[in-house]
């Protein structure tokens, strides 16, 4: 496996391909790097983590490159943080649930907002596991060429906990 | 692929209609469903119109055969039993290294939350390594969670890792349970039938939502006997369309189906089971992209008048279902469908449709954009 471009986000710093981005947070980044794509803002936190990391990750990559990638990601928390949000919606007193709201509440939906802001229509897949377990990903990415041939693969951690607590450790790999 | 084949050794369904995959078979077979109107269930302020379980039996029956039954939650409880059942079926020894446990499921324990927003249980993970750990399996399981299409994903994902050599067996297990957390969401979205669902059919208006576990075991060798069912193809596309609402053109689905055709002759095809999930707008595609996949002949048949959508556990027990009809020489009726309601005309029926071809097409569609499918075949050819 070869990787192409890695990066990490978490609430300290951003790193990408080894070099320290000063910028703070998520918001920031997505101000500093991105700033067109409004959709960004009606995502949960999860997706709004896992999208800036693919962002910076993918610039300079063509369409035609793009378009038979595979993405796939692995969190412990799943889409938890959002969940509690959508139950605080649902209780008997306060019951006004949102399908704008619900539809985050599948942590796959981070692979979605990805794959439609680049137009990859290759292989989505979203995996929870225990913890940040190096060697079971990295078999599970491998495993990923036995049944399919994607140009590269996005991959990594996103987890969000909460706005302290969150890692996108994400690369782009190929074979 | 190294050569290595994959065959499936055993199965079980636990669902409305019966314990066990011979029993489910059957229900499905003579036209049965548990699909009806519940009123004030949940807590949920509307009724709606889906399959649930029963809770107290499903309670006595793992008291009864589950160790300290006591410690898992309902979710975790259904896919013991299911799991344990199949295990005993094949003599398979799960506590074994080279066995390993595969979840698929969209939302687990999130019934959970109503407890506590803090309720450690709802993480997947947890879940998973409690059901393994039951078993006395120590490798660390892997949960699927990929909207609708992780029953079909997660046998992909056990493929996979049997193909790459580091395991022998894998326990594929999809389970989800109703709650007020799910059943409001999908009346959120105004996609909830309050009849039963009608897939393919021009008067559908929604789908229905069930409750049901299942568990196929896979085994990297060769089939015993013609009767083994073997793996032979798989794909997984993004429409990189819409998060909530399928492709209009159907892009992901026809190019999971474009890709199995690769191994595949569509003569050999006995059927594709589709999604089918009576939504206007996933049937609608399905109908685009089986179209055009060229396989506007080939029978097609839905299952979701029977079960409702049983998320996580759809793409494990419609594949059940799938290889039981063609082990009987049958193509199931899609119960509620009586004309076309789709750009393209399916070869649907709701009779039950004689069969003597030995392989089959299931796909899946989900949030996310995501679209999946699988083929197995059934008899010893390589």
């Amino acid at each position: 496996m070869k990787t192409i471009a890695e990066i990490s986000i978490t609430p300290n710093r951003t790193i990408l391909n080894g070099d320290t981005i000063s910028t703070a947070n998520i918001a920031g980044l997505y101000r500093e790097f991105v700033g067109d794509y409004p959709k960004f803002f009606k995502m949960d936190s999860l997706c709004k983590l896992g999208f800036i990391g693919s962002e910076l990750l993918l610039k300079g990559i063509n369409a035609e490159e793009k378009e038979n990638a595979a993405i796939i990601l692995f969190n412990r928390n799943g889409s938890l943080i959002t969940d509690r949000n959508y139950q605080k919606t649902i209780t008997d007193d306060n019951y006004f649930p949102s399908p704008a709201l619900f539809v985050y509440t599948l942590a796959n939906i981070v692979t979605g907002e990805i794959a439609i802001r680049n137009k990859i229509y290759g292989e989505s897949s979203f995996y929870v596991l225990n913890n940040q377990d190096m060697d079971l990903m990295n078999d599970i990415i491998n495993n990923t060429y036995l049944t399919s041939s994607p140009t590269f693969i996005l991959t990594g951690w996103v987890d969000f906990d909460d706005e302290h607590n969150y890692e996108a450790k994400l690369k782009l790999v190929t074979k | 692929m190294g050569g290595i084949m994959i065959t499936k050794i055993a199965d079980n369904i636990i669902s409305p209609l019966g314990y066990d995959s011979n029993a489910n078979f059957k229900a499905v077979l003579s036209g049965e469903t548990m699909l009806c109107k519940h009123v004030d269930s949940f807590g949920l302020p509307v009724p709606f119109c889906g399959s649930l379980l029963n809770r107290d039996e499903i309670i006595s029956l793992a008291n009864a055969e589950i160790a300290c039954a006591e410690n898992y939650t309902f979710f975790e409880k259904l896919c013991i039993l299911s799991a344990q059942n199949a295990i005993t079926d094949c003599n398979l020894s799960p506590r074994e290294s080279n066995v390993i446990f595969i979840i698929s499921t969209t939302k687990g324990n999130v019934d959970c939350l109503e407890n506590s927003l803090e309720d450690t249980r709802c993480i997947l993970a947890s879940s998973a390594n409690k059901i393994a750990r039951y078993f006395g399996n120590n490798n660390t399981p892997i949960v699927v969670s990929n909207a609708c299409i992780s029953g079909v994903c997660a046998q992909i994902a056990a493929i996979r890792e049997l193909l790459s050599g580091r395991y022998r067996y894998a326990v594929v297990i999809g389970c989800d349970v109703l709650s007020k957390f799910i059943i409001s969401g999908f009346q959120s979205f105004k996609a909830l039938s309050p009849e039963c669902c009608q897939p393919y059919d021009k008067n559908r208006v929604g789908l229905n939502l069930g409750e049901a576990a299942g568990t196929i075991i896979l085994k990297a060798g060769k089939p015993s006997n013609e009767e083994d069912w073997q793996y032979v193809s798989s794909s997984i596309h993004n429409d990189a369309n819409h998060i909530s609402g399928p492709s209009r053109t159907g892009e992901g689905s026809y190019r999971v189906l474009a890709d199995i055709l690769k191994d595949v002759d569509a003569n050999e095809i006995s059927f594709i089971n589709a999604h089918g999930t009576a939504t206007a707008y996933n049937d609608e595609m399905e109908s685009i992209a089986i179209h055009r996949a060229g396989l506007d002949d080939v029978c097609v048949n839905g299952l979701k008048g029977y079960y409702g959508h049983t998320l996580g556990a759809a793409g494990i027990i419609e594949t059940i279902l799938s290889m039981k009809a063609i082990d009987n020489g049958v193509v199931l009726a899609t119960r509620g469908f009586e004309s076309t309601g789709t750009s393209y005309t399916l070869n649907i029926s709701n009779q039950v449709r004689e069969t003597s071809k030995t392989a089959f097409i299931k796909i899946l569609s989900g949030f996310g954009g995501s679209n999946a499918g699988i083929s197995y075949r059934k008899g010893g050819k390589a």
